[in-house]
């Protein structure tokens, strides 16, 4: 618990300093109003973009790193499921059954990663950059490479709408994010997560199925970007196949690397991530805020992300100290 | 199998300066066709079909090569170069009379296109040019004028908004042509009006999702001072009204509503008065291609650029124009 805690210091560290500095620099930053029957503004901005995508993407990414593996075809399985809920509402499906359809396919993709890894054996890397080609593929072949509008009501409310005052993916995510820890805390998934990434022969010799972690947690990851691509369409009421989730699975590992967990595997901190895209989204706002050039933007960001993996990096070496080999290769 | 061609080429570029070739618009153009049992060959390699746009430029030309009697060797590469670089290769090897190219980047094509020239195959380019060493690679490029777009979306602006306006500009992907030439069209035409002020100016990346973040994040931060929006194409014009909608704006009334391409939904949404004008970006370059090939394969000198005319679409004009949208 002690480790938790510390890894969660240096992204909330550099989310402080940045808040900080937008309630000097942006005046209204931290303005939020009740409009309509929500509450309207900034900050509200940043929970609901970051929860749509980085932080929904982010609670998948940890586990499949924490397992010591990368799930590098996130940005197209939103395709898939974005288009398949999209198409599936114009047939004149009712929402539920068209997000679950979307979320279906997605978790059986996140599977097949599951799969291609944990049983025939080959590395994250490469059979998930195989789905990331594929699923995108597959996006274009099912929609015919074009856009995707629809009129649905109640599958547009999915991002648009609100519970209590609040965006419904703000509820949706942080909702998924808590049962999700509450889970893996209060049972044994999360040790086993994280001893498949320490050291998966001694794990499996211990009895872990660690064949079945990988799968699960692939699966997870899978249906994590499934509802992340229902929500990124519901949001715009069209399905972009070629160009929705493009290059956010380095979004998801950017929030899941500054929120403390290793790329090394063997721990992981949910929180961590959820600060971590957080941290990310409010990076982006604040640099529309200023209005810093889009040319010169990803100079600032860089900055920051590299400060963040500063801030990480004398604990990573700390343990790397203390453990002898993080990743059973 | 090239000399075989040559009568009917020449029959065809006769029919070609037959009817009548301004490079206004679509339809129109477009000879009899040649006549005789072989057909003329062209092969045309084209970048991907990942937008209605492009899609529409391939039907364009697809149906203007049918309407010509011209048989098309047609090759998606699906966004790949590599792809576009074996597609001329394997369209030299079949002995076609002529290649249009819409070419995925602007470098890295000298190579191929010298193989293209030991053929004596004339190259014509559409929708995007290419930097080579030697500019009698090609026979010339057929595309819109960015800048003129932007010229076009900002002048209209400042006579809709009497010269006074507090704007968003909402830039294509940072770097990509389109995106500079617009920004930099449009900035030039409203330099000459003070009270037109560019409030903020942020990429969205030309994806309806990412215009409306922007947007949203935007209103929060510039509220009741926006009046204008200009969006560098109609997709992220599209996010933006949605996200000016949550904010409880008025698109199209109290915020005025401009963007670049006019595809057919830019239409609907000026139809519902949520858009005020689109300046079209014309994918139906096949009859200027084949205009081209034909006087190419002519042996005439073309201009190293032709410019395909774009139109302004608004509330007064756009109603009557929608059902004839093809994309």
């Amino acid at each position: 618990m002690k480790v938790l805690r510390s890894t969660l210091v240096w992204p909330l560290v550099a989310l402080v300093v940045l808040l900080v500095f937008n309630a000097v620099a942006s005046p209204g930053f931290f303005h939020v109003e009740w409009k309509d029957g929500r509450l309207f503004g900034t900050v509200v901005d940043i929970f609901n973009q970051g929860a749509r995508v980085p932080m929904l993407l982010a609670l998948g990414m940890t586990l499949v790193i924490a397992t010591g593996g990368v799930d590098l075809s996130v940005g197209s399985i939103m395709a898939v499921s974005g288009a398949v809920a999209a198409m599936q509402v114009n047939a004149g499906a009712p929402m539920v059954q068209a997000v679950g359809a979307g979320l279906g396919l997605a978790t059986l993709l996140g599977l097949v990663n599951g799969v291609l890894i944990a049983r025939v054996g080959l590395q994250p890397i490469i059979a998930t950059l195989v789905m990331m080609v594929a699923g995108r593929g597959l996006a274009m072949l099912l929609t015919g490479s074009q856009m995707v509008p629809f009129a649905n009501r109640s599958l547009t409310w999915l991002a648009n709408g609100s519970v209590g005052g609040l965006p419904v993916p703000v509820v949706l995510v942080l909702g998924l994010a808590v049962v999700t820890g509450w889970v893996l805390r209060r049972t044994a998934a999360g040790l086993f997560i994280e001893a498949t990434g320490d050291n998966e022969k001694a794990s499996r010799l211990a009895g872990i199925q660690t064949g079945g972690v990988r799968l699960a947690v692939y699966g997870f990851s899978g249906f994590c970007a499934g509802l992340s691509g229902v929500l990124e369409a519901a949001n715009i009421s069209a399905a972009d196949p070629a160009r929705i989730g493009d290059t956010r699975e380095l979004d998801a590992i950017f929030a899941v690397v500054a929120g403390g967990t290793a790329l090394t595997g063997g721990r992981f901190s949910l929180a961590g991530s959820v600060v971590g895209a957080l941290l990310l989204q409010t990076l982006t706002l604040t640099l529309y805020n200023q209005n810093v050039a889009p040319a010169v933007a990803p100079v600032p960001k860089a900055v920051v992300i590299l400060a963040v993996c500063l801030l990480h990096s004398p604990r990573l070496r700390a343990r790397f100290g203390k453990r002898t080999q993080p990743v059973a290769a | 199998m090239k000399r075989q061609s040559f009568l009917r080429v020449a029959g065809l570029a006769a029919a070609v300066s037959f009817s009548a070739c301004k490079p206004s618009g679509s339809g129109g153009g477009g000879g009899g066709g040649a006549a005789g049992g072989g057909k003329l060959v062209v092969g045309f390699s084209q970048i991907g079909a990942d937008n209605p746009w492009r899609t529409a430029e391939t039907e364009s030309v697809k149906a203007e090569a049918a309407k010509r009697g011209i048989e098309l060797k047609f090759s998606d590469a699906q966004g790949q170069q590599e792809a576009q670089i074996s597609a001329i290769r394997s369209f030299i090897a079949q002995g076609v009379s002529a290649i249009i190219l819409a070419p995925k980047v602007e470098t890295g094509w000298d190579a191929i296109l010298k193989e293209v020239k030991a053929a004596k195959i004339p190259v014509v380019l559409v929708d995007r040019g290419v930097t080579v060493s030697d500019p009698t690679l090609f026979a010339t490029l057929i595309a819109s004028d960015f800048v003129a777009e932007g010229r076009m979306a900002g002048e209209w602006l400042v006579k809709k908004s009497g010269g006074k306006a507090g704007i968003i500009q909402l830039e294509g992907t940072t770097g990509a042509a389109p995106a500079n030439d617009r920004k930099k069209g449009f900035e030039a035409a409203i330099a000459g009006s003070p009270d037109m002020k560019v409030l903020a100016s942020q990429t969205g990346d030309f994806k309806r999702s990412d215009g409306k973040n922007v947007m949203e994040a935007l209103i929060k931060a510039h509220g009741a001072a926006i009046t204008a929006v200009y969006a560098h194409n109609d997709d992220m014009a599209i996010g933006a009204i949605q996200a000016l909608e949550a904010a409880g704006r008025q698109p199209g009334k109290d915020v005025t509503v401009v963007s670049i391409d006019g595809m057919g939904f830019a239409f609907e949404a000026i139809k519902e008065g949520k858009l005020n004008c689109t300046v079209e970006c014309n994918p139906l370059l096949g009859p200027m291609a084949f205009d081209a090939v034909a006087k190419a394969l002519k042996g005439e000198e073309l201009p190293k650029q032709l410019v395909q005319e774009d139109r302004l679409f608004d509330e007064t004009n756009a109603p009557a124009e929608l059902p004839n949208r093809k994309y």
